[in-house]
Order: structure tokens, then C-alpha cells, then sequence
């Protein structure tokens, strides 16, 4: 019989630990096959975030580095200054990267550090069980919002890569979502592209990837991906905020 | 200190501009472009320290200097590098505390550095130069003893020794830096299993196995590595015990006294931690009794009595707030106990 997919060789053969449903697992593989496909991985270092997937150390067969909460682009930051000619990329979640890591990411964009940071955003903390995260949305219902998030009080939600793209030093922002397979695939030619830019010393390069988290949600995987497209999408619209790569993108 | 470093192999520094420790970060930025090196300015405490991390896990010889307030906001990235196994190399030039404190000398961090860098079971090693000379002495050393026992180590020095002007020679020796790294994460180049970096470990016993294993470690060094200057102890009748730039201005209070018939002397930790304990219990043997000398309200007293153990009394005088002692006013302190003593 012939094999018309495999998993890429880039994912190790552990077993996941995230939850049914999880959209991670659909991310973790974007980013392997990107890796393999462009050949990198034996120079490819990555910094797996605190978060539900700080154990991508053993999910990536690359060389890893597991950072503290929110430092994973100040890592990444010494790593590149120290390797320049490695390939180097963060995988962080919403909490990680645009709560306690804020004032890491803006400064390594603002460098241009030449690193790719995938960004995970399922509008929610799911590692400590549902609490509010900067990109909840605006009446979400979490763990610390039981009224749903009041902006009153809990302020508004940090959209990321509008935020970014006002900076000098991004070369290239996108959005992407995982909720069905025509978005699937941008997500994975987004990816790919933030791997290339490094590749080709074009600098800072992000992608942000909306994400579900049924367990946290209270909702069947389904009906999660339904509430991403029906809630976050709207919220955080999909599509390129930057890119002064000059690819053929 | 900056030029040790670099002679050291250091080519990577990352810092936050704080004083007193200025100085190093301003020589750094001159430095290192010109020999191919990293200056990084980075844009807090925590994220300097997180570079230092992600440098090392590459394996290159890497530092960061910083002072007091400064040194608080990394110790999160200390105890993850300490956990990871990591070699570097931090400068803590103390100013007073706690709080904003004051820019100005002390040794009111001698307890953060020797006892918490951070949380959880770890030790770093620290080095307490006295001298310009030490320091540039103990930089190679300190790089060399981090990387052979693959831990973070810290210069402790004071606002004073960061001001001071004196002559240095720098060692013909080159550092030691062949000791291999292979767990790097330089990219496996397809050629090995992943290199992980990395201080989670979900299951207590593995995580206690680690830091059990780390523990025997600090053994070894706690039975190799203690280093002290000893001044005229072996017929003393009073001891003091002091580091750093305070030691200087203890010595000439140990020669007054001498002149005056008080048989003083001193002992120096060199290392703070490990701490030189076997000099003090030698020395408790013999002597009547201990005095610590510090820029702070007593820190290093406790160590000293650790390793006396009741044997002889330990008595304290400090200054703190930014206040250097003087000679006058130890050796007011040497007359004081001595005649009480009698």
C-alpha cells in the first residue's frame, strides 16, 4: 500500500499530553513539517514557553531549550546571538507571550532579532485550568472571569500582531486559525514563510495561530472550533499585518 | 574586569544599565564590536539574564553584571540556569539596601548570594575579590570553575572595588576552555539524539534525584574549591573575618593593633560560597575569640558562627546604609573586645 502521509520526522514519537481536541497537536505538526521541509532541523534550536506546552522539548526531535514563564524570545535572543547560523524559533501561548512576556517580545521585534516565534492563542490560560488571559475576550467566561470578562475592571484584550506591526523591527506578522482545513493550510504556508524569512536573514518574523481549548472552553472539540470562528475570528481578523520580506507570498 | 573576561573567552555580554556597575557594561559596548563579540543592551534585568540562559545553552562563555536591585530581578533567571545546569558567569557590584537603598558601597547581599539566588535547592559559586588585581584573577577562575562544574558563578564585589582605579597585570595563562560541552543545543546537525535544556522534572522523584546528584556536586566543591587568605592567625588572640574591600581597611586596623600589642589577625574568604569554614574551624582552635567585619548589619557572622560551633565567641561590627568602616573605628572595636576579654 502506498504511504500518502506520514508524520514528520521533525515530531518525536512521544506521546502528547494535550487534551482531546486540542489544537496544539495540529500546530506542533505545522511546525515540523515546516522544519523538515526545509531541511534546518539539525541546526534548528527551539524554546518550548511555560504553559500547556511547555513539554514541547520532547515533541520537537530538534535540539531544545525549555525557558522560563514569558522569556522564551530573551532566550531565543541569546541563543541567535550566540549561533547566528541557526535557525531558532519560540513556541509560546497567549499568557506566555502577551502577559508576563510582553516586555520580551516587543524588545526582541523591536530589534529585528532574525528569530521565528509561533504564537498560540487560545484566549485562555490552559496549563492552571481556565483563567483569564490578555486575549480573552471581551464577556468570556474563565476560571477569574465568572461574570465574564468585564472590561471595566479586566480591561481589554492585547491584539498581538496589530500591535507588533507598528514596530521597525518586524519583517513579518501574520494571523492564521486551525478551525478547518482551507485555514489549516495558510497556517501552514504561514508558518513555512516565518521559517524562510530567518532562513534568508529577513528578521523578526511571528505568526500568530488561533487556537482552541475545549477543556477549558467547556465545550466538544467541535463546538470549540465553531466558538473560534464565530468569536475570536471576528475579534482577531485573520491575514497579513506585516511583511516587508519581499517574498513571492 | 570587562578585559578578563574577554581574555577569558567571554564574547557575549548582556546588561541593563545600573549604577555602580556602569562601568563594565560602557567598556563592554567599546569592546566587543571590535572583536566580533555581542553587546546587548537588553530591555530589563530579567530579559539580560534570560540571554545569558539561551547564550549558554549554546555553550560559549557568556556574563552579565548588574548591582543589587538589578541582581534581585534576575534571580529568577538564576535558579532556571542553576536548574539547567548551565555555566555563566554575573556580577553583583552591591550597592546599599534594601529597596532603592543607595548607590554607594556594601555587602548587604552577602545572604542573596550565598543563600538565595533564586528559589529551590541550588548554590551558585561566589568569588569576593579584595583588589582590582583578584578581580581580573578571579574572573578566569571563576569561568573555569563554572564551566567544570557546570554552574552559574558570581563575582560579589562593592561599589568600592567598582570605582577604584588600581594597576592590573593581566595573567599570560589563557583560560581554560577546553572543557567540551557536548550538551550544547548547537543544532544536532543530524548527527546525534536532541540536546534538551532544561529544569522540569513533573516527577518528584526524578526531580529529587537531580537535585541530589546536584548536592553531590556541591560536595566535591565544598571539599576542593573553599579558598581564604589567612593574616598573621597562627598566634592570634582575636580573629577577624572579612571579605572583599572591607578586608583592606580591617588589615591596617589588625597592623595598629599589633603596633599596640593586641594580637590580631585576620581571615579573608576569597570564596563566599563554598565558604572556607575549615580556616575558621583551624583557626577556633587557637584563638580566644572571632569578630565578622561587614558592610552590613551582619551577614556573614552567620557563617562564621556555623563553623565555629560554639567553640569561641563570634562577635559582629558593621556599617551599612553605604557607610565604609574605619580603621579607626575597628580598631576601637579590636581594643573594645580585647579588653573585655581580659
Amino acid at each position: 500500500m502506498a504511504v500518502v502521509f506520514e508524520k514528520p520526522k521533525t515530531l518525536s514519537d512521544a506521546t502528547l499530553h494535550y487534551c482531546p481536541g486540542c489544537t496544539h497537536g495540529i500546530i506542533h505538526t505545522l511546525v515540523a513539517q515546516a522544519i523538515e521541509e526545509l531541511g534546518i532541523e539539525g541546526k534548528t534550536v527551539g524554546v518550548a514557553p511555560v504553559g500547556c506546552a511547555v513539554m514541547a522539548y520532547n515533541y520537537f526531535t530538534c535540539d531544545m531549550v525549555e525557558a522560563p514563564h514569558g522569556r522564551a524570545p530573551a532566550v531565543a535572543t541569546g541563543l541567535k546571538r550566540a549561533l547566528p547560523e541557526n535557525i531558532i524559533f519560540t513556541y509560546q501561548g497567549d499568557g506566555d507571550l502577551a502577559a508576563i512576556g510582553t516586555a520580551e517580545t516587543v524588545h526582541s521585534a523591536t530589534r529585528g532579532e532574525n528569530i521565528t516565534v509561533i504564537f498560540v492563542n487560545n484566549a485562555i490560560y490552559g496549563m492552571t485550568g481556565g483563567q483569564m488571559a490578555p486575549t480573552s475576550l471581551p464577556g468570556q467566561i474563565t476560571q477569574t472571569t465568572p461574570y465574564g470578562r468585564d472590561v471595566s475592571t479586566a480591561g481589554y484584550p492585547v491584539r498581538i500582531c496589530e500591535m507588533l506591526s507598528t514596530l521597525d523591527g518586524v519583517a513579518y506578522a501574520e494571523r492564521v486559525s486551525v478551525d478547518c482545513v482551507p485555514n489549516i493550510r495558510k497556517a501552514k504556508a504561514a508558518i513555512q514563510k516565518a521559517f524562510e524569512n530567518q532562513v534568508n536573514q529577513k528578521g523578526f518574523s511571528i505568526v500568530e495561530v488561533l487556537s482552541s481549548c475545549p477543556t477549558n472552553w467547556g465545550l466538544t472539540p467541535v463546538e470549540a472550533l465553531d466558538w473560534l470562528r464565530d468569536n475570536m475570528i471576528p475579534y482577531y481578523p485573520l491575514g497579513v499585518y506585516k511583511d516587508i520580506t519581499g517574498g513571492d507570498k | 574586569m570587562a578585559e578578563a573576561a574577554i581574555k577569558s573567552g567571554c564574547r557575549h555580554f548582556f546588561g541593563y544599565p545600573i549604577t555602580p556597575q556602569t562601568e563594565v557594561a560602557a567598556y563592554m559596548a567599546k569592546r566587543m564590536p571590535k572583536i566580533g563579540g555581542t553587546y546587548l543592551q537588553a530591555e530589563s534585568e530579567i530579559a539580560a539574564i534570560n540571554m545569558v540562559l539561551g547564550a549558554a545553552s549554546a555553550g560559549v562563555r557568556v556574563m552579565t553584571s548588574s548591582s543589587s536591585p538589578g541582581i534581585s530581578l534576575k534571580t529568577e533567571g538564576i535558579s532556571y540556569i542553576a536548574g539547567s545546569d548551565l555555566p555563566c558567569l554575573i556580577i553583583n557590584v552591591q550597592r546599599g539596601g534594601p529597596g532603592l537603598g543607595g548607590i554607594q558601597p556594601s555587602q548587604a547581599d552577602y545572604w542573596q548570594a550565598t543563600r538565595a539566588t533564586g528559589h529551590g535547592d541550588f548554590h551558585i559559586l561566589v568569588f569576593a575579590p579584595s583588589t582590582i588585581q583578584e578581580m581580573v584573577d578571579l574572573v578566569y577562575t571563576a569561568y573555569d570553575k563554572a564551566d567544570e562544574y557546570r554552574m552559574p558563578a558570581m563575582i560579589l564585589a562593592d561599589g568600592m572595588l567598582g570605582q577604584m582605579m588600581e594597576p592590573v597585570e593581566f595573567p599570560e595563562k589563557e583560560a581554560d576552555q577546553k572543557i567540551e560541552k557536548p550538551w550544547a543545543t548547537t543544532g544536532h546537525q543530524n548527527k546525534r539524539a536532541h540536546n534538551i535544556v532544561n529544569s522540569l522534572y513533573l516527577d518528584p522523584n526524578e526531580l529529587e534525584q537531580k537535585v541530589v546528584e546536584r548536592f553531590k556536586r556541591y560536595e566535591r566543591i565544598k571539599e576542593k574549591e573553599p579558598l581564604a587568605e589567612e593574616y598573621l592567625v597562627d598566634d592570634a588572640d582575636i580573629v577577624l573575618v572579612s571579605f572583599g574591600a572591607t578586608s583592606r581597611i580591617v588589615k591596617s586596623a589588625v597592623n595598629s593593633a599589633r603596633a599596640m600589642g593586641i594580637k590580631a589577625g585576620m581571615i579573608r574568604p576569597i570564596t563566599l560560597w563554598p565558604f572556607p569554614e575549615k580556616a575558621i574551624q583551624k583557626a577556633a582552635d587557637t584563638v580566644s575569640c572571632f569578630m565578622s567585619v561587614e558592610m552590613s548589619m551582619g551577614q556573614m557572622v552567620d557563617d562564621v558562627r556555623l563553623a565555629v560551633n560554639g567553640k569561641k565567641p563570634v562577635y559582629f561590627f558593621g556599617r551599612t546604609g553605604g557607610i565604609i568602616p574605619s580603621p579607626a573605628e575597628v580598631l576601637e572595636q579590636i581594643q573594645k573586645t580585647m579588653g573585655g576579654a581580659k
